[in-house]
Formats: structure tokens, sequence, C-alpha cells
């Protein structure tokens, strides 16, 4: 699927993650600035890969700003952010969630 | 790869540092026979101390390859470190050793700046954070620094390891002999405890204040016996900045959490009777310890014997209470305590021998009971890191961690977690207290005994609501909150020396991968 | 319907990432999960989701896990009790209840939920939040719309304006409210909620309030703040007297049992159910304050 709008969802405080997407065209491009980087960063970024995938968004650039996100944190954000930019927020892809 | 020996916590030190010093092997300290050192003695009649200049006094005193000291009781509010120091950088004076009994954020810089021209080669402390922590875990100096415990660095100051030749002490007030103490004056911080043993040992004793009061000065916590030079300078510290200013009582729900939890451990254990002693840090967490300790206290009609270590007003406030029978007092972390030492006789002034020195003929450390520690990270063995962050750089300090952990039951306070960062782990990244010394984890999630304490796990069965766990549970409760973490990664290059309080080695700080 | 404790329900604002990982260790008894007031209208589809994920993969332990939806006629509200009915929550809280029909609208989007996604019908149980005089009159209809009801919540902040007053310390303004709440639960044999206190600077107030609505005879309280969760617990611990002659009619059932006879008495006395239902409740309080052990050993101070 193509995103419409760029598109933020989370927010910077501690514990949550923000999550901005733009249209891309070279596959799934990710930014992270995370206080956790030397621990997790590979790790986050793989969350919000397959989020993005399973979403059925291939092409993108992502920018994550992370303040200590759990998965699943990141995996709501990614996917309220993906909603968002497909114009589908009012019609959940239920097979996704 | 570098020819590494493991001691008796399991941590690989590199061969090269073993010459001169042991692997860690016990807390026990046993009775030894020390030697112990004396300072040389410029003699004076004391009429020809009081100079105006930094400057000259630096010129005249301070030399390459010297041993200079400061304290760091003015926190972060010192001016007295970057103005001494400026003076030495500008001189070009080459090779120091700097050894002050910590440095505050308010000193990062300077440090930096003379690591870089040389004015610094090595560094002995109790800690470090900020753009110095950093500088130093990326290897900007070529030395490892060498990490001291309060009571550690006490020791070695009297033993001679650290042979300090300048000592640069910022006072409240001194008169124009050197008699000096820190209770009144505007930079008032009130004990001058780490500071009485550069005071004590230091070839060289040079005081900076901004209040020069009438001869002879009293009480006199620095004598004219141990100073040589009094600066006059504008201003010693920002009052603002040196102690925090009224403690708040923390709202935060988990902080308060762990706070009562840390209570039912104390109140249920067999310490908590007529007569009691203990200390607790600084942090939010610590003052709401005392806060329900002092219900538990009247509720039960007990009264303490002492509280020790780095005080603070709800402290202090136990004491004017009559809760608490004497406050022996090394520093004071806010205004309350500071300004009520003069007040107040039992309020003592405490030096870091007294506080905490192992090869001491008793320090108050080996008289407590009851500890409340922090943690950034915990193991499954017990060991503690305070100095590490979860990127593997320098943020912290050992203070007096170590020395206090030596009492009868130290507990560690902690969240399970903080943001993603697990607290309870497998292996810590730096072993600064040693797990054989702590007794009891508590958590938001539950209270881990160390196994080694049946005694305590027997008695805190027996109390309904106490959630005992073990420490393998919390590390994989932690765990499953916030995942594996990758391994960190560091060079083989040895940034810094973590010493335990006799000396010997715990552990060595490595450069971070870049 | 299951016996269990509810004495406190903690709210946790739905789009906080932080205080929703953190929910599970305050030991409420029932932790409610906020899609409507505490979430602004640009941030609902995102605490929807962050909610979905966090009932997905974190632990809250024993607590009772509920959620309020956002209201029956805003363009949230069927997408959020898909959502969560899909995440396995244990009971939608539905706002601003006035009549039987609100809940059985709900229960039909609930059932629909529960169908589309293989979870068995009926595992979703509900409850109402009373907001309005229209509400508080209608409490026993709504108390019985369905079988899935666990309890009625008074919301006193809507309520009070609804009445053409404010909160007041004594509470006068809430007791018609209260009361008419307390018994309709009573009646359809629900939980009763009272409303939130939120002023945490005064403590004295909230404990009056906590042991005014307990001697009613309410259940427990919503709560702002994890803060309040020990306070509450500490109103609700029956006293030593009532624990022993807890303990006292539980050995009594015990030995009946033990004998195989229906017949349960105490002192020669035959002890009857609604003591022994009493007694019960006394004894799950005493364990959850920690006053006696699981086996039922009282403690010893």
């Amino acid at each position: 699927m193509e995103i419409k709008q760029t598109a933020l969802a989370g927010t910077l405080e501690s514990s949550d993650i923000q999550i901005t997407l733009s249209q891309g065209s070279n596959g799934i491009q990710i930014e992270l600035d995370s206080s956790v980087e030397a621990l997790y960063g590979p790790q986050i970024k793989q969350v919000i890969t397959t989020t993005l995938q399973a979403a059925g968004i291939d092409n993108t650039q992502v920018k994550a700003v992370d303040k200590g996100a759990l998965d699943c944190v990141i995996k709501a954000r990614t996917l309220a952010a993906a909603q968002r930019a497909l114009g589908t927020v009012d019609e959940p892809n239920w097979e996704v969630l | 790869m570098v020819n590494t020996l493991k001691n008796k916590v399991e941590r690989e030190i590199p061969a090269e540092f073993l010459e001169t010093r042991k692997g860690f092997e016990s807390t026990e300290i046993g009775n030894p026979e020390i030697q112990r050192t004396a300072p040389q003695v410029r003699v004076s009649t004391g009429d020809d101390k009081v100079v105006d200049s930094i400057e000259d006094i630096v010129k005249k005193l301070v030399k390459d390859g010297m041993t200079i000291s400061f304290h760091h009781h003015l926190r972060e509010g010192d001016f007295i470190f970057n103005k001494v120091m400026d003076a030495i950088i500008s001189l070009g004076i080459k090779d120091l050793t700097l050894a002050p009994s910590s440095l505050t954020n308010t000193m990062n810089d300077k440090v930096v700046e003379a690591i870089k021209a040389g004015t610094i080669t090595n560094i002995t402390s109790s800690g470090m954070r900020g753009s110095l922590g950093e500088a130093v875990s990326h290897g900007l100096l070529k030395n490892p620094v060498i990490f001291r415990s309060h009571g550690n660095r006490a020791r070695s100051i009297e033993n001679g390891e650290i042979k300090i030749d300048v000592a640069f002490l910022g006072v409240p007030n001194a008169d124009r002999l050197g008699n000096a103490n820190g209770m009144t004056g505007d930079a008032a911080f009130g004990s001058l405890g780490y500071a009485l043993m550069d005071a004590n040992y230091a070839n060289k004793v040079v005081l900076l204040t901004d209040n020069l009061v009438d001869y002879p000065n009293t009480p006199a916590s620095i004598k004219q016996t141990q100073v040589d030079y009094v600066v006059k300078v504008d201003q010693v510290g920002d009052p603002d900045r040196i102690g925090t200013g009224a403690t708040r009582f923390t709202k935060n729900p988990k902080d308060l959490k762990i706070a009562k939890m840390v209570n039912d451990v104390i109140v249920h254990s067999p310490y908590f009777k007529q007569g009691f002693s203990f200390q607790t840090g600084s942090g939010g967490a610590a003052l709401a310890v005392a806060r329900f300790l002092r219900q538990s206290m009247i509720d039960s009609d007990i009264k303490a014997s002492f509280a020790l270590g780095g005080i603070t007003k709800p402290i202090v406030d136990l004491l004017e209470e009559g809760l608490v029978n004497k406050v022996m007092d090394v520093q004071d972390f806010d205004k309350g305590a500071a300004s009520s030492m003069k007040n107040n006789k039992n309020q003592q002034e405490i030096d870091a021998s007294w506080y905490a020195d192992p090869e001491n003929k008793g320090a108050m450390v080996d008289q407590l009971d009851v500890a409340i520690l922090s943690a950034l990270e915990i193991d499954t063995d017990f060991n503690v890191n305070v100095m590490t962050g979860s990127n593997g750089v320098i943020r912290g300090a050992i203070g007096g961690h170590q020395d206090a952990a030596t009492a009868k039951m130290t507990i560690i306070s902690a969240p399970l977690t903080r943001g993603r960062i697990a607290t309870v782990v497998p292996k810590v990244s730096t072993v600064v207290t040693p797990g054989s010394s702590i007794d009891v984890l508590v958590t938001e999630v539950g209270i881990a005994v160390n196994p080694k304490r049946q005694d305590l796990i027997d008695a805190f069965k027996q109390v309904p609501g106490l959630p005992l766990v073990s420490i393998e549970e919390l590390q994989q409760r932690a765990e499953k909150i916030v995942g594996k973490p990758q391994p960190l990664e560091y060079t083989d290059r040895t940034v810094a020396l973590v010493t335990y309080r006799d000396g010997s080695l715990i552990d060595v700080i490595k450069q971070v991968k870049d | 319907m299951e016996e269990r404790l509810r004495r406190t329900m903690m709210f946790v604002p739905g789009n906080n990432a932080g205080m929703v990982k953190d929910a599970g260790i305050y030991g409420a008894d029932s932790i409610m999960f906020d899609l409507e007031d505490s979430v602004s209208m640009d941030q609902k589809d995102a605490a929807r989701m962050l909610v979905y994920e966090a009932l997905q993969t974190q632990d809250y332990g024993d607590a009772e896990l509920v959620v309020r939806v956002n209201g029956i006629d805003t363009p949230y509200f069927k997408n959020d009790v898909f959502a969560m009915v899909k995440a396995g929550i244990q009971v939608v809280r539905l706002p601003k209840v006035e009549s039987a029909q609100m809940m059985k609208d709900l229960v039909a989007v609930v059932e629909e939920a529960e169908k589309k996604f293989n979870i068995p019908v009926g595992t979703t149980h509900v409850m109402a939040a009373i907001e309005s005089a229209r509400g508080v009159l209608k409490a026993l209809e709504i108390a019985e719309s369905t079988d899935r009801m666990i309890g009625l919540a008074l919301s006193a902040e809507d309520y009070t304006t609804d009445m053409k007053t404010h909160r007041y310390p004594d509470g006068a303004e809430l007791e018609f409210a209260r009361n008419m709440i307390l018994h309709a639960a009573r009646a359809a044999g629900i939980a009763a909620f009272d409303t939130v206190f939120t002023n945490m600077n005064d403590v004295e107030g909230f404990q009056r309030e906590t042991e005014h609505i307990h001697q009613l005879g309410f259940d427990g309280k919503s709560l702002v703040n994890p803060r309040q969760i020990d306070w509450v617990n500490k109103v609700y611990e029956p006293t030593k007297k009532e624990i022993e002659n807890a303990l006292d009619v539980e050995a009594a059932i015990e030995e009946a049992n033990a004998k195989g006879s229906g017949v349960i008495s105490m002192n020669g006395q035959m002890v009857d159910r609604p003591v022994v239902l009493r007694a019960q409740r006394v004894l799950r309080l005493a364990k959850a304050s920690g006053l006696i052990d699981e086996d039922g050993e009282y403690i010893e101070e």
C-alpha cells in the first residue's frame, strides 16, 4: 500500500517512542534515535520493520525517536502511524492487529 | 588478547594491573598492622599565611608531576575547582595527578580541558559523570582512572598510597591562620568530612574562602596547625547549587511503593530494635524511607542510636524529634541538614576515616545495622554496579557504597526496570560492591534475600504481604519486560580500575567501542 | 458471578506508555485503562492501539482488567470495543449509561466482536458508569440489563453538573445517587463502585469519603492515583474481631463438611447463609490485607 500522507504517532515522554512515516521508494528506511540504541537498536528496527510490512507498507522513510519504549509500545505506535499514513484510522485492519 | 586473571567475583583483571595490586578476594579486612604516614610541615608562626592571588600560590606550590586534591562538598555550586585549575593550566604545569574526594558535573569540562592540555595525566576519584565520564570512557586519559570509595580514599591517604602534595580546600569561613569550619557563611555546606583527610595529610594545605573572619575562629574543624595558606577569593560557591533546597517528599508512586517495602523489610528484620542504627542515601526514594521509618519508630516506640553518612533534612528532623540520638555526619546533602549542624551538638561532624576507613581502629560503618543503598544494576550474584550506565559509559560514583554495605543488613532499593533498562541482570557490567556484602534487594514487584542470609529469609517468611522471590525470578521478570539486550562492545583497553575498599581490584572498566 | 475483591479500580490514561506499562505493580484489584476522557480526540486511535498491544503482552498479575471505551454515540465506540474484545479484555466499562437499552446495544457489539474473533460468546463482561440523574433513576434496570454485568460505578463529576450542583466535602449531594446505585447493584447481585476523589493533597478528605462509602456497603472506589490504593485497602481491612469470628465460621464449615452434614453450627447455634457469605468476604479481605496467611492462620503482630 502507498503512504498517502506523512504521519506521526507517539510522544517524547519516557517509555514511549515517536514514529514518523513519510513517503519513500527505497524499501523501509529507519532513522533511529534511542537512549538504548547500544542494547536494543537492531531489535527496535526489527519490530518497526515487521509491523510496517504486516500493515502492507514496503516503502517508507521512518524517523523513530525512542525514549526506552517496550516492544509492545513500539508496535502500537508504528501501527497507529501506519493507519494514519494510509488513511485507514476509521477502518482498522483487524487481521494485522 | 590481554593476559587476565579472574578475581573472586569472576572478573577478568588484566595481569599488568596485578603487579602492584591484589585482585579482590574478600570483604573481610581482618586485623593487619598498618603503617600510616605523616605530612611534611613548613614551619611558620602563622603571620604570613594570607594571600590574595590564586595564581601566586599555584606558582609557588604546584610543580610538574605533583598530586593535587580538592573536596566536593560544594557540589554543583563549586567555584574553587575551576578557578584553581585555570591558574594551573595557564601556567603550563604538566603531569599532575588529580585526587579529589569526588568530581561533580561543574568540574567536568575543566578536567577534560586539563587532560587535553597534558596538565592532568592521572586521576583518582570516587566517581565521575557527564562529559568527563564520556571522555574517559572513550579513552581520553592515557592512564586508567582509579576509583576509590570514600573509606578507601581515607585509607589510601593515611597509608601513603595517595600522597597529596597540595590540597586546595574551599571553605565558607576561615581566619587568617586557617581555623575554619563548614557551618557558617554564604557558602555554608555543613560537614567538612571528606576535606578533613586532605587537611590532615597533605604536605601543603591551601584554604580558599570568601569570608575571612576574626581570629581565632571556632569551632575549628580545620585547624591552623594544618594550614599553610589562606587565599581570599570573591566567591567560594553558588549557595543555590551547593545543596538542594527544601527536600521534597517524592510523589512518584513507584518510588513510594519501593520505599514502603524497604521500610517493611527493616521493621520486620531482627535489627529493628531499641538503639539500632541506619544509613540512607539522598534520592527521593531514600527520603521516603526516612518518612516511613519515622512512623514505624513512633508506632513501635523505638529510637535509633545513630544515623550515618550523607545527611538530609528528614534525617535531621528525626534527630530533633528525639527518634535518633546522634547524627554522624560526613556530608550534608541539603540546606536543612547543612544549617542545623551548628545548632545541634548531636549532629557530629566526622571525617572520612572515622566514617568508613576499613583499615582503622573501628570505623562507624563497622557499627552500622542497616544500610539502604541504590544500584544502577544488580546481578543474580547480588553484585552491584553504581558506576557504568547501560551503554557501558562511566556515569556514577562509588561514594560510600562499598563501605556502608558492610552494615549488618544492606538493602538495595531499586526499580526492576528503568525505561527499557533492566536493573536486575544476569551479570552487571561493572562490579563495584560485591554481592557477598548485599543482603536484600527490594524492587516494586518483589523482595529478594541473598541466599546466604537464611536467617533473614526465615524472618521475612513469617510476614504476610512481604513478596519474597528469588533474585533469578526478578531477573527473568525484568528480561521478560524489556527483552534480551545485545552485549555491549568494548575495546581491550582499560580506562579505569575499580578498587574495593581494601585497595584490591574488584573490576576494570574498558574503553567503549564507537 | 465470580466473587472477587473490587476495592480499588485504578484509572490508567490509555495513551500514556509509561503508566500503561507500570499499571500492574501497585496491587490494584482492578485496572481500568481509559480510552475516553483522558485521551484527546486526535489520539483516540493511538491510545486504542497502545492498550491493545499492552493487553496482549504485559503481565498485570491477578488484577481484573477493565477498559473504559468511548461513549456509544461516538465514532470511536465500535472500534474501541472490537479492539478490546480481540485483546481479551475482561470487562468493558461503558460511560454515561442512562438505560438498559444502552447496555444491550453495547452487548450486541461485544457479541459481534466475540464472534468475529472466535472468542466464546459471553466471555467478555461489561459494567456501566452512571453519570446523570436519568442514569441514577434507571439504576436497577441498567444493573439487570444483561447477565454479562459485573457492576455499576458512580461518576460524580458529570452527575453533579447534571444535578446543577458540584462536589462538597460532606458529599451530601451524592447521597441519593450512591444509595440508588448501591441498592440496584445489590438487588442485581453485582458490584458497586464509588466515584473518584481527585484532590491528591486532601488525604484526610479521601479517607473520610472512603470510610463513608465502606460503611454504606460499596465494594470499592475508582481511583485516579496508585497512592490511593493503600489508603482504600486500609479502610477495608477487617478488624481483629471480625477475622476471628470469620475463622470460627470457617472452622464450623469445615467441621460440617468433614461430618458430611449440610447444617453448619457454631456454639450450638445454626449458622445461616448470610453469616457464611460475610465470613468468606472478611477472610478474602484479611488475606488481601496480609492479616492472615494463605492457610487462614492469624498473624500475630
